[in-house]
C-alpha cells in the first residue's frame, strides 16, 4: 500500500535536519547560532531517537572538528552556523578538504560582515563559500530556495559528501531556513541514499589516497584494522607526509581536479521560459523566490524574460550560464549581496555591456517589483 | 621493551624527525609501554594530535591517526570517542597546541569527561616554530619571542585540568619513564578525561638559549627538581621550594560522557520497543 | 642498518652469553643520553658523539639506556 504522503508544514532549518537524517547522518556537532539554531535543536531531539549523537561543542571551529573526527569512524556527519561560524570553521573545512573527509557545512545565512544583522537574510558568504579557507581547493556548495528544496539538496549534499569524499557546502540565508511551508515530503525509501566507497583491499595493501582511476579515494573507517595516517600536511598516496615536490604535484593536481569529470552530476540548475528569452534573470537561494515571481509578471507584460535559478553556486556552473545569455539583450543577477555571482557570470558572458546586478544589502528581501522594475527600466532603454 | 613495542610504531618511518637529545621520542616510547601492558587491540586504538613538534608522533605510530590542525586535536578526538566509543583514543598535544590556542577544547573535554587519554608533551617552548614562549614556559626564562625574559606567569596545567573537571591527573618526566608508563596506564584504566603532563626537554631551542646545558644534563635536572607527590606530604614547604610534583596528582569517579549518551540512546531504544509491542 | 653487536653476561655453569646489547648506530644522533645516564658506564662515544660500547660486561640489563634513547637505538636483549 503506498504510504498516501502526507502535505506538512515544515520550516526549513527543521527540513534540513530532517533530511539530514533520513539520508543517514548519525552525527552532529555545532554551537548556537542564529539563524541556524533550529537545526541543532531538532538533531538534539530527534538523533538520539534514532541512534545518533548531537553534541554542543564549545565553539564552532571545535564543532567542524569534532564531526571530521565522526566521520573518520565511518559516520555520516553535518554541522550547522551562519556567518561568524562560518568563518570559524575555515581552517578545519580546509583540513576536511586536503585529508579528504566527508561532511557537510549548513550555512544559514545572515547578513554580514562582522555580526551585521543576526536576524536578516543575505547571500553575502558566496565568496566565502569558494575562497574562505585559504589555499587552492576544490569545493561543492548548493543553495536552496525552498523548503522542499532545502530537503532535497541536503540529500544531495550529504551524498556528493560521500560520493567525491569531501566538504559540501549548504547555503541557505535567513528566509528560507526560518521560513515554513506547505511540503509533501519524498519517503525515506525513495531518496537515493550514497555511502562513501571503502577498501576492498586488506589493510597492508591499503593506500588512503591513491587514486582508482575515479580521483576518489577509498576511504576506511577507524577501528576496522586499517590504522592508517589522516593528516593536513601535504601527504603520499600512503597518507604519509610527504615534501617532494613530485608526490605533492600529483596529490594536488588530483585533489584540484577531482570534480572535474563530475560536473555534469553536480551542477544542478533549474529553467524557466528560457526557450524564447530575450532577457534573463539569474538568480539562486531565497532570492530566485522573487526571480521566479518577477517572470511571470514579466512574461505577462509581454516581456520574453526567462530565469536561470542555479542551485549548485560551486563548481560554478560555466557552461550553463554561458549557453544561457547567448544573445540576450539583457542579463540581470539579483542576489542579496552586492553583487558575488555577478562576477562568476561576467566571466562566462560575451556582452559584458549587458550584464546588469539587482541587488540588495540592508536586510530586506529583494521584491519582485524591484527586479520587474530594474528588468523594465534596463529594457525601455534597450 | 622497545622490541616489544616496535609493532606500534610505523618503523619504516623512522628516524623520527625530532632534534638530537629532545624527549618526545622518550614519551612516545613510555606511552606504547603502556599500551602493551594495558594489552589494548592496536586496531581499536586512535591516536589524535595537534600540530607542533610532539604532535608529529601520529605520523610514526602504527595505529589509526589522526594529526589535525593547531590546538584542535581534543576535539576531534571528541567527534571520534562520542561517534565510536569503543574506540581508545589517546591524544599527544603539546605545551602550545595543548595550553594557548587548544586551551579552548582542553578545559571543555575536561568538563565533560570524555573518556580520552591525553597526553601533553611538555616541553616549555614552541620547538617547531624555532623556540618562543608558550603558556608553560617559567616565568623569567628567554625565548626568541621573550628576548628580554619571560614575564607571563605560566599555568600549572595540571592543577587546571583538575578544576575544569578531569578525573585522572598525572605528571612524569623524561627521566622517570617507568612512571610515566605506569601514569598513561593509570590513564588508560580511568574511564572519563584522563590527563598526563609529561615534562621533557627540548636541548635545541628552549635548553640552548637558557643554558639549561645538554640533553642528558637537563633530563638529570629533572630527577633533581622533580618530588614524587607522596613523598612531599613529608616535606616542609621550604624544601619543596623551586620542585615541581610529579605521580598521580588527582583521581575521582564522575558520569562518562559518552556513557551518559548511550544511556540516553538505550532509553529511546526500550521506549521504541515498547511502542512496537 | 649498522648494528653493533656485543653479547655479554654469562651463566656462570654454561658460559653462554645471555644478553646482548644491539645498537643501530645509523639512527643515532648523538645526543648523549645513553651514555650520561648509563650507571654502570657501558657506553662511550665515538668522534660523532654517537654511542659506542666500552664495556659490555658492566651492564646489569636495568634498560635506562633503552628507555631513554629518544631514537629507539638501543635494545637490551636476553
Amino acid at each position: 500500500m503506498i504510504k498516501q504522503k502526507k502535505a506538512r508544514l515544515l520550516q526549513g532549518n527543521n527540513a534540513c535536519a530532517m533530511a539530514a537524517i533520513d539520508a543517514g547522518v548519525r552525527f552532529f556537532a555545532g554551537y548556537p547560532i542564529t539563524p541556524s539554531t533550529e537545526i541543532a535543536e531538532y538533531m538534539a531531539e530527534n538523533l538520539p531517537r534514532v541512534g545518533g549523537k548531537f553534541i554542543q561543542m564549545e565553539d564552532e571551529i571545535a564543532g567542524m572538528a569534532a564531526i571530521l573526527g565522526a566521520s573518520l569512524t565511518g559516520v555520516k556527519a553535518i554541522t550547522a552556523t551562519s556567518g561568524p561560524g562560518f568563518s570559524l570553521k575555515q581552517e578545519n573545512i580546509g583540513f576536511a578538504t586536503m585529508a579528504e573527509i566527508p561532511c557537510v557545512i549548513v550555512n544559514v545565512q545572515r547578513m554580514g560582515p562582522s555580526t551585521g544583522g543576526p536576524t536578516s537574510p543575505a547571500q553575502g558568504d558566496v565568496m566565502q563559500a569558494r575562497w574562505g579557507t585559504h589555499g587552492d581547493h576544490p569545493v561543492i556548495t548548493l543553495s536552496p530556495a525552498s523548503v522542499l528544496e532545502t530537503y532535497e539538496l541536503t540529500v544531495k549534499a550529504i551524498n556528493f559528501a560521500e560520493k567525491f569524499r569531501m566538504p559540501v557546502i549548504l547555503l541557505l540565508d535567513e528566509v528560507v531556513g526560518h521560513m515554513r511551508e506547505k511540503v509533501i515530503i519524498p519517503d525515506v525509501s525513495e531518496l537515493e541514499i550514497i555511502e562513501r566507497k571503502r577498501p576492498v583491499v586488506p589493510p597492508d595493501e591499503y593506500k588512503p589516497y591513491l587514486d582508482d582511476g575515479t580521483g576518489i579515494p577509498a576511504m576506511a573507517d577507524f577501528g576496522t584494522g586499517y590504522r592508517w595516517h589522516v593528516t593536513g600536511l601535504n601527504h603520499d598516496e600512503n597518507g604519509a607526509p610527504a615534501g617532494k615536490a613530485e608526490v605533492v604535484q600529483s596529490q594536488l593536481t588530483r585533489l584540484f581536479n577531482k570534480l572535474r569529470p563530475y560536473y555534469d552530476e553536480i551542477s544542478l540548475f533549474k529553467t524557466y521560459k528560457t526557450e524564447d528569452a530575450q532577457y534573463l534573470l539569474i538568480s539562486f537561494g531565497g532570492t530566485a523566490r522573487s526571480a521566479a515571481e518577477a517572470l511571470q509578471t514579466l512574461r505577462k507584460q509581454g516581456i520574453k524574460a526567462g530565469f536561470l535559478q542555479l542551485q549548485t553556486i560551486w563548481p560554478f556552473p560555466e557552461g550553463t550560464v554561458a549557453n544561457l545569455c547567448k544573445n540576450k539583450k539583457a542579463v540581470f543577477v539579483a542576489e542579496m549581496n552586492d553583487g558575488q555571482i555577478i562576477g562568476e557570470v561576467k566571466k562566462n558572458i560575451e556582452n559584458k555591456e549587458s550584464l546588469f546586478g539587482i541587488n540588495k544589502i540592508n536586510g530586506e528581501l529583494i521584491t519582485p517589483q524591484e527586479i520587474v522594475q530594474r528588468v523594465k527600466e534596463v529594457v525601455g532603454v534597450c | 621493551m622497545l622490541k616489544d613495542v616496535e609493532q606500534y610504531i610505523r618503523m619504516n618511518r623512522l628516524p623520527h624527525i625530532w632534534c638530537p637529545g629532545c624527549g618526545n621520542g622518550i614519551v612516545m616510547k613510555a606511552i606504547l609501554e603502556a599500551i602493551l601492558d594495558s594489552r589494548l587491540d592496536p586496531l581499536k586504538t586512535v591516536f589524535v594530535s595537534g600540530i607542533g613538534c610532539s604532535s608529529r608522533a601520529t605520523g610514526y605510530l602504527n595505529f589509526d591517526t589522526l594529526h589535525t590542525t593547531h590546538g584542535r586535536a581534543l576535539a576531534f578526538a571528541t567527534g571520534i570517542k562520542l561517534a565510536k566509543p569503543e574506540l581508545n583514543v589517546f591524544v599527544v598535544t603539546g605545551d602550545g597546541d595543548g595550553t594557548a590556542i587548544g586551551g579552548n577544547h582542553l578545559i571543555h573535554a575536561a568538563r565533560r569527561n570524555i573518556d580520552l587519554n591525553v597526553i601533553l608533551f611538555n616541553n616549555n617552548i614552541y620547538g617547531m616554530t624555532g623556540g618562543q614562549y608558550s603558556p608553560l614556559t617559567p616565568q623569567g626564562k628567554s625565548a626568541t619571542t621573550a628576548p628580554y625574559g619571560n614575564i607571563e606567569r605560566p599555568f600549572d596545567i595540571c592543577e587546571l585540568t583538575k578544576s575544569a573537571g578531569a578525573t585522572y591527573v598525572g605528571r612524569g618526566t623524561v627521566y622517570h619513564t617507568k612512571q610515566l608508563t605506569e601514569l598513561v596506564k593509570g590513564a588508560i584504566q580511568n574511564k572519563g578525561f584522563s590527563f598526563v603532563e609529561a615534562v621533557t626537554v627540548c636541548p635545541v631551542s628552549y635548553g640552548r638559549r637558557n643554558k639549561l646545558g645538554s640533553a642528558p644534563q637537563m633530563i638529570t635536572a629533572l630527577k633533581d627538581n622533580a618530588v614524587n607527590v607522596k613523598a612531599a606530604q613529608k616535606l616542609e614547604a621550604d624544601q619543596l621550594a623551586g620542585k615541581f610534583l610529579i605521580g598521580e596528582l588527582y583521581k575521582e569517579t564522575a558520569p562518562e560522557y559518552t556513557q551518559s549518551y548511550d544511556a540516553l540512546i538505550a532509553r529511546f531504544r526500550k521506549e521504541g520497543d515498547a511502542h512496537e509491542q | 642498518m649498522k648494528i653493533l653487536n656485543e653479547t655479554f653476561g654469562g651463566d656462570i655453569l654454561t658460559g653462554e652469553k645471555t644478553k646482548k646489547i644491539e645498537i643501530n648506530n645509523k639512527w643515532c644522533k648523538g645526543c648523549g643520553i645513553c651514555y650520561n645516564l648509563c650507571p654502570k658506564g657501558v657506553y662511550d662515544k665515538d668522534e660523532f658523539g654517537k654511542v659506542v660500547i666500552k664495556n659490555s660486561e658492566a651492564c646489569t640489563g636495568c634498560r635506562i639506556c633503552e628507555d631513554h634513547c629518544p631514537d629507539y637505538c638501543i635494545k637490551i636483549g636476553g
